[in-house]
């Protein structure tokens, strides 16, 4: 089986920073990632898309390619289009294009990333609505916009996205944003966070602006969401300031935040906390990444939600973790390059007080009402899941085998917050004592055929009998 | 008194058994463990299999046969009560052999079995041509099978779900969430302390508490030699028609996913999944159904069965705490009817009670 | 809006190829993206749900929501995670080329 001394899944600015900083104090890095370009969600595609729509996208998107650019060392081997699929230990399963592989190595980091949260609401599995960073996607890697789009939330990259797609020539038709003028205005009592995070406060500031000269509207506050539609989505429908409105719409663009992707972290057993400021679960780590099991590492959005720059500086962090664990680097010389990069995130990470308060997750969707389908996959709604809870289903994973919520193809990834925090609200619990699903290989699709393919019969399973 | 019965276990076993009680005109109250507890009943294959059941315990044989004959009637019981559909298709089961000679054995075993239950005991071998026209989906390097016509497979979720519904509707108490650490013996009947503090008294008490009545049974003088047994099992994308009738490889349920297992391995109360175990398992159904090889595996589990050293059955009243009964199986989708409508006259010692004083734990005394 | 000018391709002089949908052709930028890819040419609906029978369409972009399986070489793949390829020839996932699963 190859051997690698530090496996990374996810290419994004953790994985790609851990690599360079790892690879930098001797080790040989392998870097997975099922994208065909090295970038995360983030920095997709950086590399082409900078070059081609750097001015659409912004200089916050094209400062990506100084972590492409580091992946040129000779120890590091980048995979692309390499779906992890299961994470035993150190010992790592995947897909590429030639087929299914193993790779055993010292150390694992998981650095992969965030996903949009869910905001189920009536309407919201309608072709034609899409999450805000879906659209940022499009634009990124295949230079395609949408035009005329209605953006409905909140949170910065809401604000992004809609000025990326001004700046591409298709000015969005409205926003529709779910947090209040309260929200900001109790945000500001952080004010500390607030003025840390000037650089952000003055860059949002900017990017309003451009959204008001161009015309475009904002509707602050909304509430009552539902698109509607019978094929596809027709209108966005809310509430805002007592007057109902119904705007025409033939794309919707739904955000309101990330949240860590934990489906690897939770597979591998590692301890999960609940974050009440960031409404999810995170991986418990210590602050150089190391979780609880010998060699596994979490680094980026998917250890905490803390966007692009934290991710990069806790990719390095774990790098030199890592390096210092193999014997590469001196205690000392660790702390040394650390220091500054501790620092530095501890400031990145004061701004998100402010962050987090001013923008709230739309609360209707975290417990969405009983018509809304909040399992995509298997088409489960808010009110089966309370009538399976009223049946005795204390936790998500009886609810689960009651309503097959979260047993469909993304495996709980759109759905898990939502049933946890409808069990949360119907007990009087907290989220964190209602735990969520259990997550179990495969993380990624691979087929019956590629994991076949790993089996030895030389050296089969053994088995205590047939017993049905 | 919060019941006549308090049954500790809310699994499939523990609900029939409710179930049953409930409808003799028994109260109940059942309490269930935690969301993460060990749950054969949330984890397992959902066949109702006769077949290879009992080759060398023709008791064992008759008590499968007899629950796979009242399982239709008490399907449509339960979904007439509940309107769930627990997609019950009982219309044979295949043994698939990849060698001429196991499948010879096979055979050979099977009539030996029909031997000694005087000739009844059907089976059918199929080799080339027919089993390709029951089967077209196989594939060459499967030598034939053996096909048993009691054989069928449900939905095991909705049989859950439809027994604790039922239960509740016939007037049972469901407590979930609670985990029963100590069984006080009769003052005034049972008391069982939850590790969250509460009490509940009954009557009397059924431990069918799965893998947690090894700890439990000592309390009530049982020796209750249960041990774990992991069973891998893998799900497929909802795919068009592949497999018509369930084995122990493979099944496809009515909504089209193929569901794949089980292993059996020994792994104490590890009940992960691994890649050894899912690359076994996808190799068999491979060779067993070529087309499988294309399909995606979307889930994959392990659960642990609760397995007896003979791998049948425990029925026992304790004779030091009479009132406390052990039931525990591995079988219990199989054996759901009949501990539904057979067993509680034999838990209240009416007439009609099937003879199961055979499963009893004096079989392990050395 | 006609369904193909819901989306502004802003790489106008990118070489296109053809690539089949349910049997029809279309013309999209070679190595795009597929599901966006799709999407700008006008396909509204890549899959039907299995209990509901409704249409879906990507809804991630980032192979987390499965609302853009599509059927190539008789494999179910997510589109989003796929490039643009001359000679593609994609069918809906499977429920949607079979009508509801036939009851056995
Ligand atoms: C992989 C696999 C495949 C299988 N396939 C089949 C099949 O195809 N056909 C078939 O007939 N059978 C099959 N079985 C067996 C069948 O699932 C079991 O026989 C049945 O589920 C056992 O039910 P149970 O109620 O005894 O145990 P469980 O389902 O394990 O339930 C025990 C319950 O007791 C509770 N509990 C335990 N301790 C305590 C406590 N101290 N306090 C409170 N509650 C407690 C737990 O929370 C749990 O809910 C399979 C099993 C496995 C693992
Ligand atoms: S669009 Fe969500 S997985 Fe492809």
């Amino acid at each position: 089986m190859p051997r690698a001394d530090l496996t990374i899944i996810g290419a994004g600015p953790a994985g790609m920073a851990a690599a360079a900083e790892a690879a930098g104090a001797g080790l040989n890095v392998l870097l997975l990632d099922e994208q065909p370009t090295p970038g995360g969600q983030v920095y997709r595609n950086v590399d082409e898309a900078a070059a081609r729509r750097g001015k659409i996208l912004g200089r916050d998107f094209t400062r990506g390619r100084a972590l492409t650019g580091a992946l040129n060392h000779p120890r590091i081997t980048h995979v692309a289009q390499a779906s992890v699929w299961s994470v035993e230990g150190t010992n790592v399963a995947y897909t590429a294009p030639d087929g299914a592989r193993e790779v055993v190595s010292d150390h694992v980091l998981i650095a992969t990333g965030a996903l949009e949260r869910a905001m189920p609401m009536p309407g919201w599995t309608l072709p034609g609505v899409m999450t805000a960073g879906a659209a940022q996607i499009m634009l990124k890697q295949s230079g395609i916009a949408v035009r005329e789009a209605v953006l409905v939330g909140s949170g910065p990259l809401l604000y992004l996205v809609a000025v990326q797609l001004l700046r591409a020539g298709c000015p969005p038709r409205a926003l529709v944003e779910t947090q209040t003028r309260g929200d900001m205005r109790h945000a500001l009592t952080h004010w500390r966070a607030a003025l840390r995070g000037w650089r952000y406060l003055q860059r949002g500031a900017a990017m309003l602006n451009e959204l008001r000269n161009a015309g475009v509207r904002r509707h602050v506050g909304a509430r009552d969401l539902a698109l509607l539609g019978s094929r596809r989505v027709e209108a966005v429908h809310f509430s805002c300031g007592g007057d109902l409105h119904e705007l025409p719409a033939e794309t919707v663009l739904l955000h309101h935040g990330v949240v860590p992707n934990v489906q690897a972290t939770r597979a591998l057993g590692l301890a999960h906390r609940w974050a009440p400021r960031q409404h999810a679960f995170v991986p418990v780590l210590d602050r150089w990444g190391l979780g609880a099991q010998p060699g596994i590492w979490g680094a980026g959005d998917g250890a905490g939600i803390g966007g692009a720059r934290v991710a990069e500086l806790s990719g390095r962090i774990a790098g030199l973790g890592i390096a210092h664990e193999m014997g590469a680097l001196s205690e000392a010389e660790r702390d040394r390059r650390a220091a500054p990069l501790l620092s530095a995130r501890a400031v990145e990470m004061s701004i998100r007080p402010f962050l987090d308060r001013a923008f709230p997750p739309y609360a209707a969707a975290l417990v969405p009402a009983d018509a809304v389908t909040v399992c995509r996959c298997e088409e489960v709604s808010a009110g089966e899941i309370r009538r399976a809870a009223e049946q005795g289903c204390a936790g998500p994973n009886q609810a689960k085998a009651f309503t097959r919520a979260g047993m469909g193809r993304c495996q709980g990834r759109f759905c898990g917050l939502s049933v946890t925090g409808i069990l949360a609200e119907m007990q009087g619990r907290d989220p964190g004592e209602i735990g969520y699903f259990r997550a179990r290989p495969p993380l990624r699709p691979v087929t019956l055929g590629e994991v076949a393919a790993l089996h030895d019969p030389d050296d089969p399973l053994v088995q205590a009998g047939p017993h049905g | 008194m919060d019941a006549d019965f308090a049954i500790v276990g809310g699994g499939i076993v523990g609900l029939s058994v409710a179930w049953g009680l409930l409808r003799a005109g028994q109260s109940v109250v059942v309490v269930d463990g935690a969301d993460d507890a060990l749950r054969a009943s949330r984890g397992n294959f959902g066949l109702i299999w006769v077949q290879g059941k009992g080759l060398n315990a023709p008791h064992y044989a008759r008590w499968s046969r007899r629950s796979a004959a009242l399982w239709g009637d008490f399907a449509q019981e339960l979904e007439d009560n509940t309107g769930l559909d627990l997609a019950l298709r009982q219309e044979g089961g295949l043994d698939l052999h990849f060698s001429d000679g196991s499948l010879a054995d096979c055979a050979t075993r099977y009539a030996a079995l029909r031997a000694e239950l005087g000739g009844d005991y059907p089976f059918e071998v199929l080799t080339g041509a027919a089993l390709m026209r029951e089967e077209p989906g196989i594939g060459p390097k499967v030598a034939g099978a053996v096909l048993h016509p009691e054989d069928g497979h449900a939905n095991p979720l909705m049989l859950l779900r439809a027994l604790s519904e039922d239960v509740r509707r016939l007037g049972g108490r469901l407590e979930t969430g609670r985990m029963v650490s100590q069984l006080l013996p009769p003052g005034e009947g049972f008391a069982l302390g939850c590790a969250d503090g509460t009490v509940f008294h009954a009557g009397r008490v059924v431990l069918a508490a799965g893998l947690g009545a090894a700890a439990l049974g000592p309390q009530l003088g049982f020796a209750a030699p249960v041990t774990p047994e992991r069973g891998q099992v893998l799900i497929t994308e909802k795919l068009p028609p592949l497999i018509r009738r369930p084995s122990l490889i493979a099944r496809q349920v009515g909504e089209g996913a193929v569901q794949i297992g089980a292993t059996n391995e020994r792994a104490g109360l590890d009940d992960r999944s691994t890649r050894k175990g899912m690359a076994q398992l996808a190799a068999e159904a491979v060779a067993a159904y070529p087309a499988l090889a294309q399909a995606q595996l979307v889930r994959s589990w392990g659960a642990l069965r609760v397995m007896s050293p003979d791998g049948l059955p425990i029925y026992q009243e304790s004779e030091a705490v009479p009132g406390a009964f052990l039931i525990t199986c591995h079988s219990g989708i199989t054996l759901a009817a009949a501990h539904a409508r057979l067993m509680p006259n034999w838990i209240l010692g009416r007439d009609g009670a099937p003879d199961l004083e055979v499963f009893g734990e004096a079989r392990f005394a050395v | 809006m006609k369904p193909d000018l819901r989306f502004e391709l802003l790489d106008k002089d990118a070489p296109r190829v053809t690539v089949r949908f349910a049997g029809q052709a279309y013309d999209v930028p070679e190595g795009a993206n597929l599901a966006a890819a799709l999407l700008a040419a006008g396909v509204d609906a890549f899959r039907q749900t299995a209990h509901r029978g409704v249409g879906r369409a990507p809804f991630c972009m980032m192979g987390a929501c499965f609302d853009c399986l599509v059927e190539v070489d008789g494999v179910s793949r997510q589109a989003c995670l796929m490039q643009v390829a001359p000679g593609l020839d994609i069918r809906p996932a499977r429920q949607l080329r079979e009508g509801p699963y036939a009851a056995r």
